[in-house]
């Protein structure tokens, strides 16, 4: 941003010429999440071709999207982790979802092939707590019947870096194992009591490739793109299921997105949901200061949820049910310009 | 510094030379302020965790976010352990190549060879991250820890000492990348303040019957004290500043309950790099910035000590003639 392009003098000209006639901006910023930032990117690119209007995503994430749309120097902030309907309140800040993701656990053990080994939630918290340490463990066993598990000690791995896929696995063990809540607890980085961490989905991934007898966890799209070797889990419903866009949307399924956006998709309900699933979240203002920049992002993502599904199946997240869309638009009423007429998006 | 040769020139020099003075002056004012404005900076963003933690910070072992309850000696244990093994490693080895470079090796060879280790330092530190991870890391489980494990099983200390999962990430890992890259570095300050030593106090010496090992300890040494000590810190700071190449080896594990040099452990640039985009507005964040406090200390300190060592050795040396 910092050479005048002719472009940029252009995209100035054209800024003066709005600021005399009143009408849309012709450029939004958001920042947050890295977790969704392939997809924005595409959908910005997409969008922009379309319309002429220039999307800008910085990928900083969660935290450092929640605090610059707390200082208002961006039009949408983005988290992987929602927060609260007090936080929001507080803060003046709606939420919304725009595509949902998940969490998949990944292993490196000879003689065990993808989706071959089940695992529940329990299982998982005990391992990563360290307390049940070896693959041949009665507990791992007893639910995997016929697998050759071998009898060596299991190398945890899990994230280094603060990330939302941190995030969902934690909340998730907090919700089945009261002895993970109590030691450890849910957040985007904790103090694991085990294990390695790599940087990143890729570092835990090459973590796992290259330790033999290793467990770990990263985005499901990473295992999607590398054929990595994954686990089932065991949902609430007491199935074991396999990650995939399917039990993903069933998870967003069970949701009651009409009532709250506050909605974390680990064990959900529903015989079919993926129990590591999570959404993430686009935040904006209630009150717009610059209402034509509020409507070109309402806009932006109206687009998006009408037109980007399959840019978002192609890169491997999960688009959101029609009912979580309509939800959405209901709630969008809510924007409004500082004299209370509400911003549109059509 | 009277150079006025022409009357043209003296006419436009006064002007031109009190506007470079100024700017010279204000570089280095700017400087000054800048150093100032960020330890204020920092000291500012730190100081909800310098108010609830005081020093105490400095020797607890926890780092929890999820309970906001935050200490730094494991980070700290992290960077200096990591640094003082690569310095034990880089400064022998560099003082070898320095010397083999300047005092016993073949004409021809000093120029591809020089170009060689220089080369090395312009290895970003990404790609030793990566080496050390997918290359490094494996060779060193495999060929020193496990033979290690089993030599030293059952012995008390020294079993301790290479215990852990033969993972190849941990304290060592990054100590020995470290010590890769901060070899360039230190060889090649050691090779050019080497070379500076007058030929006619070596030629003296060994005129004198000295052997090369003496005229290096004894003249070249002596001669360059200054230059060397400067060259190892100059590794120093590298090595406690790095952090993609440690983040990717150390195993990023925020528990100190084993001294083993294969423990996966933590040092302070890499809890910053990893934790600080995620970190929340409050404690957290404000006890990553005293991290960063210390660290900032923790340099300064090393400096300190450096310039105590050069008195001291002056002092050592007697009254110039």
């Amino acid at each position: 941003m910092k050479i005048a392009s002719p472009r940029s003098l252009l995209a100035l000209a054209s800024a003066c010429a709005f600021i005399a006639t009143g009408v849309q901006a012709q450029e939004i910023t958001g920042a947050g999440a890295s977790f969704p930032a392939p997809l924005y990117a595409k959908w910005a690119s997409d969008y922009n071709k379309q319309t002429g209007v220039k999307v800008n995503y910085q990928s900083v994430g969660s935290g450092g999207g929640i605090k610059q749309i707390d200082s208002k120097t961006v039009d949408f902030g983005a988290t992987d982790m929602p927060l609260t309907d007090d936080v929001l309140k507080t803060k003046g800040q709606m939420q919304f979802p725009t595509v949902i993701g998940g969490v998949v656990p990944i292993l490196n053990v000879a003689g065990i092939a993808p989706g071959q080994l089940k695992l529940t939630g329990p299982l998982l918290a005990d391992i990563f707590l360290g307390k049940v340490s070896r693959w041949n463990d009665p507990a791992i066993k007893a639910i995997n019947p016929g697998v050759n598990l071998p009898d060596t000690a299991i190398a945890q791995v899990r994230r280094a870096d603060g990330s939302g896929t941190t995030f969902i696995f934690t909340n998730y063990l907090s919700k089945v194992s009261p002895d993970w809540k109590a030691k450890v607890g849910e957040g985007t980085a904790v103090n694991w009591p085990v294990g390695a961490g790599g940087k990143g989905n890729e570092g835990v991934a090459a973590f796992v490739a290259r330790l033999p007898n290793s467990l770990g966890y990263v985005e499901y799209s990473y295992v999607k793109q590398n054929k990595l070797n994954y686990a089932l889990v065991q949902n609430a419903a007491g199935n074991f299921v396999k990650p995939e866009d399917d039990t993903f949307k069933a998870a967003a399924a069970g949701a009651d997105w009409a009532k709250s956006f506050y909605q974390i998709l680990t064990n959900q309900p529903g015989k079919d949901s993926w129990p590591l699933s999570g959404a993430t979240f686009i935040l904006m203002h209630n009150i717009q200061d610059k209402p034509a920049n509020g409507s070109e992002t309402l806009k932006f993502f109206n687009w998006a949820y009408a037109n980007g599904e399959k840019a978002a199946s192609d890169l491997d997240y999960v688009p959101m049910p029609a009912a979580a869309v309509t939800a959405i638009h209901k709630a969008w009423g809510e924007i409004k310009d500082a004299s209370g007429k509400t911003i549109s998006y059509k | 510094m009277n150079q006025a040769t022409s009357p043209k020139r003296a006419l436009s020099g006064p002007l031109a030379d009190q506007v470079f003075g100024w700017l010279a002056k204000s570089a280095a004012l700017l400087t000054m302020g800048l150093l100032a404005a960020i330890l204020l900076s920092l000291t500012i963003s730190a100081w909800p965790a310098i108010h609830k933690y005081g020093l105490s910070f400095l020797t607890s072992t926890v780092w929890d976010p999820v309970q906001e309850d935050f200490g730094g000696l494991v980070m700290i244990y992290g960077t200096v352990a990591t640094s003082l093994i690569a310095l034990l490693i880089a400064v022998p080895v560099s003082f070898g190549i320095a010397l083999f470079l300047t005092e016993l090796s073949p004409a021809w060879l000093k120029r591809p060879l020089g170009t060689a280790i220089e080369l090395l330092a312009a290895v970003p530190s990404i790609v030793y991250g990566m080496w050390g991870l997918l290359v490094f890391g494996p060779v060193l489980a495999t060929y020193v820890q496990i033979p290690l494990q089993s030599a030293f099983d059952g012995v008390p200390y020294l079993g301790a000492f290479v215990s852990g999962p033969p993972v190849g990430i941990g304290i060592l890992s990054a100590g020995i990348i470290l010590a890769i890259m901060i070899i360039p570095f230190i060889s090649a300050v050691m090779r050019d303040v080497f070379e500076v030593t007058p030929p006619l106090l070596k030629e003296s010496a060994y005129g004198l019957g000295a052997t090369t090992w003496e005229v290096v300890s004894r003249v070249v040494l002596p001669y360059t004290k200054t230059g060397v000590i400067g060259g190892i810190m100059l590794g120093l700071g590298r090595a406690i500043g790095e952090t993609m190449a440690v983040t990717f080896v150390i195993g990023n594990f925020n528990q100190l309950d084993s001294l083993s040099l294969f423990q996966a452990a933590n040092s302070i640039t890499s809890a910053l790099a990893n934790e600080f985009a995620e970190a929340g507005e409050g404690l957290h964040q404000a006890a990553l910035m005293y991290l960063g406090l210390v660290l900032f200390f923790i340099t300064f300190v090393i400096l300190s000590l450096s310039k105590v060592l050069l008195a001291q050795l002056r002092k050592g040396e007697g009254t110039k003639t």
